[in-house]
């Protein structure tokens, strides 16, 4: 049973059988009352019916199949995906943090409210920004939220004819996307070819139907705006905001402030850089931070402080509302505020620079197999591109990454960003160690001989995998998504 | 903290890449942004000391006996979720992008849906939205998208925060108009419905149990919307389905609904889960990840994220929705707490919700000076009309007794009076609890 390819994937309904029985609840207060005729359901739903050693068991099972980065060197670039501490888990679990309702009574909830007041305030602190909410429940909610908030200071100034959202084209999907949620007009931008926003370009965008300029810092590409000054000052000067997409912030934290660089208004993500786990696709948490003219317009409730007394506040006459019921993932932000306990000054600053100096040490040593798609050093990231040896056997990047899992590790962040043709974007993280890192480099370059010696090796990849490479057209074309 | 290099690790590397100093590496930043002032502390705390001050501020949250619902629920939460959700190769896996690495994850997002589909009785459904709220967002925004309509009829009984949620992913556009149906005894009246419904009507919102805990008549409520030409959007809460009508039995087009009661911790509101469903014609309408099953190139089942031309990252200003991250472990939770409870659990467990709620509405309804503010039959939680001020009556007990009674419901619906108060009781209270509740308000009346 420890040949993975050879696991037995049944579903949980396939191991079904009618009668069989795990948690049940022994009734002592008696049924509630008749159901009125018609709202009764008439047919079970067709659930699984296991003991609760079989449900232990598949997806135990499952688990085994499934990378992670306890388990596994997951060098997905953008994604940032360092070690999760374990004591924030335990913490989160606290009773006392885990059974709190979210209408409890401000009088029972102290401890949270200190901990997100303080959180906020360190959040604040750390990005140099006035002001924070904690209700976006992730990233692309951060956005949305922020986007919000800029629509609705234009529309108490008076400039609602601001509609543009100026983007570059080495942004995130999420960012023009939430865009156009709002009712804005996504622009497009080029970037020059060092990878960074041309200001003359931007310039060009530039007018009083611009709402905000929206950056990625440091880019996609893991390159920092160099020129972030003049191009904030030329976004204010046009009546713009500045948005910082803080998907990258992990290259910045405890060494530079966004604040500083002009930015209005930025969003953190938990899981990225804040050591919280992503759970196969979340939850996350996200944060928007905003400089004093904009605090107004943040979501309801926020958490004040009187005296030595915390209370929820919901009485913002200019908020935007709520983006989702109650607080926020406050189950995800106990966790990062515990990590932001056990970090001084000095150590979130090694965070920044074990990041930087991770990546810088991928790239040198990968780079003159695999072309970086730039010269410069890099932040916490770098972007690189298949062997051209490999290129003209017709390997694509693809083929590399699917080899990469048979040796164990995941595959880098791959096609993105959209600009770089065939990219391989790897993002190390400050948690790995060198010993990981020169594993995987060894492993690249294996790969790039094995590719040259035989590339249909590689375009069989994976060989050692529960499943080999799947049918994503016939998944799309017939799709089969329920028992 | 959590760093593994050493010095001479960071020395060898430097000397790899060519630089003597981190700060080599840093010549894009420019020199007057690097190392600003941060007002932060010194010092950090080691890992004990962490855990002693998160143990502060828990224990600082008093944990009062709660009868709170209003959308987050009490419940117990098997000890076998929590045991797998916390393994590992689940909680620290990012989103299923290398497919043949992840089959763990996307098979339980597989069952995820099939399981959502089931207890709704819908066609599809996608991995999971933030909450229940924004689920009903978003699922009111696609039905004004497939209908170019603008014309939204909201329940007035409808939870105010799926009612702000809604407004806020509306926000500033003038393509809707959101109508309320107005309500008669705490329910939808009917008489009201048929009248606003119109050809101009996208869609119909609603919610059952609602937000006062009774039982809307769905099914009317969605035969009047689909003779209209107006399309379904339900919201409903999962524990209820095991006694009650599921929206695809009514005909609902999207059905949604918040899946914290399916494992997950109250947790001060989140992580939670957003439940989203709909016929299979409006399946390219849906937001978020979808997970399929497909064969491999040997013909062997497999699994993988589907449908993906309607997300952010391939179609950026033309996505179906911003979302990318979304609640994959949550939605793992509610798949195994499914998997644990089975059709007959869920029966058992809803019908001990509508025992512990009739319990305590009849014990509280016999105190002089509180009754029952509606009629209808509800599910796990009531409208109890006190004598006074239900928020001065909760100050008092929650002070004396250590007993949170439930929510006021004076702000939320003034012309409810002010003695409204929203009580709540689940599998997870005792009969000794109740009548702790029953004596508390007795005696503070």
């Amino acid at each position: 049973m420890n040949d993975i390819t050879k696991l037995d994937n049944r579903l949980s309904i396939e191991r079904s059988d009618p009668g069989r029985r795990a948690v049940m609840f022994k009734n002592e207060l008696g049924s509630g009352d008749a159901i009125p005729a018609g709202l009764a359901r008439k047919t079970a739903p067709r659930l699984p019916e296991l003991s609760e050693f079989d449900v232990v068991r598949h997806y135990t099972k499952l688990s085994k199949i499934n990378f992670s980065i306890d388990t596994n060197f997951y060098p997905l670039g953008s994604c940032t995906m360092k070690y999760n501490p374990k004591i924030n888990e335990e913490v989160a679990a606290q009773p006392g943090f885990a059974n709190l309702h979210p209408l409890s009574h401000d009088k029972a909830s102290q401890g949270t409210l200190e901990m997100l007041y303080d959180l906020e305030k360190r959040l604040c602190a750390l990005t140099g920004l006035d002001a924070f909410t904690l209700q976006p429940a992730a990233g692309a909610h951060s956005e949305f939220t922020g986007l919000l908030i800029a629509k609705a200071y234009f529309a108490k100034i008076g400039q609602s004819q601001r509609v543009d959202i100026i983007c570059p084209d080495s942004a995130h999907g999420t960012n023009p996307a939430t865009a156009s949620m709002l009712g804005f007009n996504a622009i497009n931008i080029k970037s020059g070819p060092d990878g960074r926003v041309d200001p003359t370009d931007l310039k060009a965008h530039l007018g009083d139907k611009t709402a905000v300029v929206m950056l990625t810092i440091p880019n996609t590409l893991g390159i920092f705006e160099s020129r972030i000054e003049e191009i904030a000052e030329m976004a204010h000067k046009a009546g713009a905001l500045v948005y910082m997409d803080g998907a990258n912030f992990n290259a910045l934290i405890g060494i530079v402030k966004p604040g500083d660089l002009g930015v209005d208004i930025m969003h953190i993500n938990t899981h990225k850089t804040f050591s919280t786990p992503h759970g196969g696709g979340g939850p996350g948490a996200g944060g928007i931070g905003v400089k004093k003219q904009l605090e107004n317009f943040l979501p309801v409730p926020r958490v004040k402080k009187d005296g030595e007394t915390y209370r929820t506040d919901f009485c913002c006459p200019d908020s935007i509302g709520k983006v989702k019921a109650f607080f926020g993932n406050t189950g995800v932000l106990t966790r990062a505020y515990a990590y932001l306990l056990m970090h001084s000054k000095k150590e979130l600053a090694g965070i920044a620079e074990n990041a930087v100096l991770n990546a810088n040490y991928m790239k040198s040593r990968l780079q003159d197999v695999f072309p970086a798609h730039s010269g410069d050093y890099c932040m916490h990231e770098c972007v690189l591109t298949p062997p051209v040896a490999l290129a003209a056997k017709g390997l694509k990047t693809l083929d590399i990454a699917k080899r990469l899992l048979d040796y164990g590790f995941h595959a880098p962040t791959i096609y993105f960003p959209l600009i770089v043709h065939e990219a391989i974007m790897i993002e190390p993280t400050e948690t790995e160690s060198k010993e990981t890192m020169d594993a995987f480099i060894e492993t690249m370059m294996k790969i790039n001989e094995e590719g040259a010696a035989d590339p249909q090796l590689l375009k069989d990849a994976p060989h050692t995998m529960p499943v080999k490479r799947l049918d994503e057209v016939l998944a799309a074309r017939q799709p089969n998504l329920r028992w | 903290m959590f760093i593994a290099n050493t010095q001479k690790d960071r020395e060898e590397m430097l000397k790899a890449i060519g630089v003597s100093s981190v700060k080599d590496l840093l010549k894009q930043v420019p020199s007057k942004f690097l190392y600003p002032a941060f007002d932060l502390p010194e010092a950090s705390l080691d890992e004990q000391q962490t855990a002693r001050r998160m143990k502060t501020l828990a224990d600082a949250n008093t944990a009062p006996l709660s009868f709170l619902g209003a959308g987050a629920y009490e419940r117990y939460i098997p000890a076998a979720v929590k045991a797998l959700i916390s393994r590992g190769e689940y909680l620290t896996a990012y989103t299923p992008y290398q497919p043949e690495s992840s089959q763990g994850i996307l098979q339980t997002i597989y069952e995820y849906q099939s399981s959502v589909c089931a207890l709704y009785a819908m066609d599809c459904a996608n991995a999971s939205m933030y909450d229940g709220a924004s689920a009903f967002g978003e699922a009111v925004r696609a039905a004004v998208r497939i209908t170019c309509k603008k014309k939204v009829l909201c329940q007035e009984t409808l939870n105010p925060q799926y009612l702000q949620t809604l407004k806020t992913y509306f926000a500033n556009s003038h393509d809707y108009l959101f109508v309320t149906i107005p309500s008669k005894n705490g329910l939808v009246d009917m008489d009201k419905l048929a009248a606003l419904l119109g050809t101009d009507t996208a869609c119909v919102a609603l919610q059952t149990p609602n937000f006062f805990g009774l039982l809307e008549d769905a099914p009317k409520i969605s035969e009047l919307a689909h003779k209209a030409g107006a399309l379904v959007v339900a919201a409903a809460d999962p524990v209820s389905l095991g006694l009650f009508i599921p929206p695809g039995e009514y005909g609902a087009d999207f059905a949604v609904g918040e899946g914290q009661s399916l494992g997950l911790p109250l947790s001060y509101g989140g992580p939670y889960l957003g439940i989203f469903a709909c016929k299979k014609e409006y399946v390219r309408q849906m937001p978020g990840r979808i997970a399929g099953m497909t064969k491999d190139k040997d013909g062997k089942r497999g699994f993988v994220l589907t449908l993906q031309a309607r997300e952010q990252h391939i179609r950026r200003d033309k996505a179906a929705s911003n979302i990318c991250s979304n609640e994959a472990l949550c939605a793992l939770s509610a798949t195994i707490y499914l998997a644990l409870l089975g059709p007959e659990g869920l029966k058992e467990l809803a019908r001990t919700n509508a025992g512990a709620a009739a319990f305590a509405a009849k014990k509280l309804a016999g105190i002089k000076g509180a009754a029952l503010k509606f009629k209808g039959a509800f599910f796990n939680e009531f409208v109890l009309d006190v004598k006074g001020d239900a928020a001065a009556l909760r100050e008092k007990v929650l002070a004396k007794d250590h007993i949170d009674i439930g929510l006021p419901l004076k702000d939320l619906y003034p012309a409810l009076g002010p003695g409204a108060l929203l009580v709540c009781a689940t599998e997870t209270k005792t009969e000794a609890d109740l009548l702790r509740l029953e004596k508390a308000i007795r005696e503070a009346i």
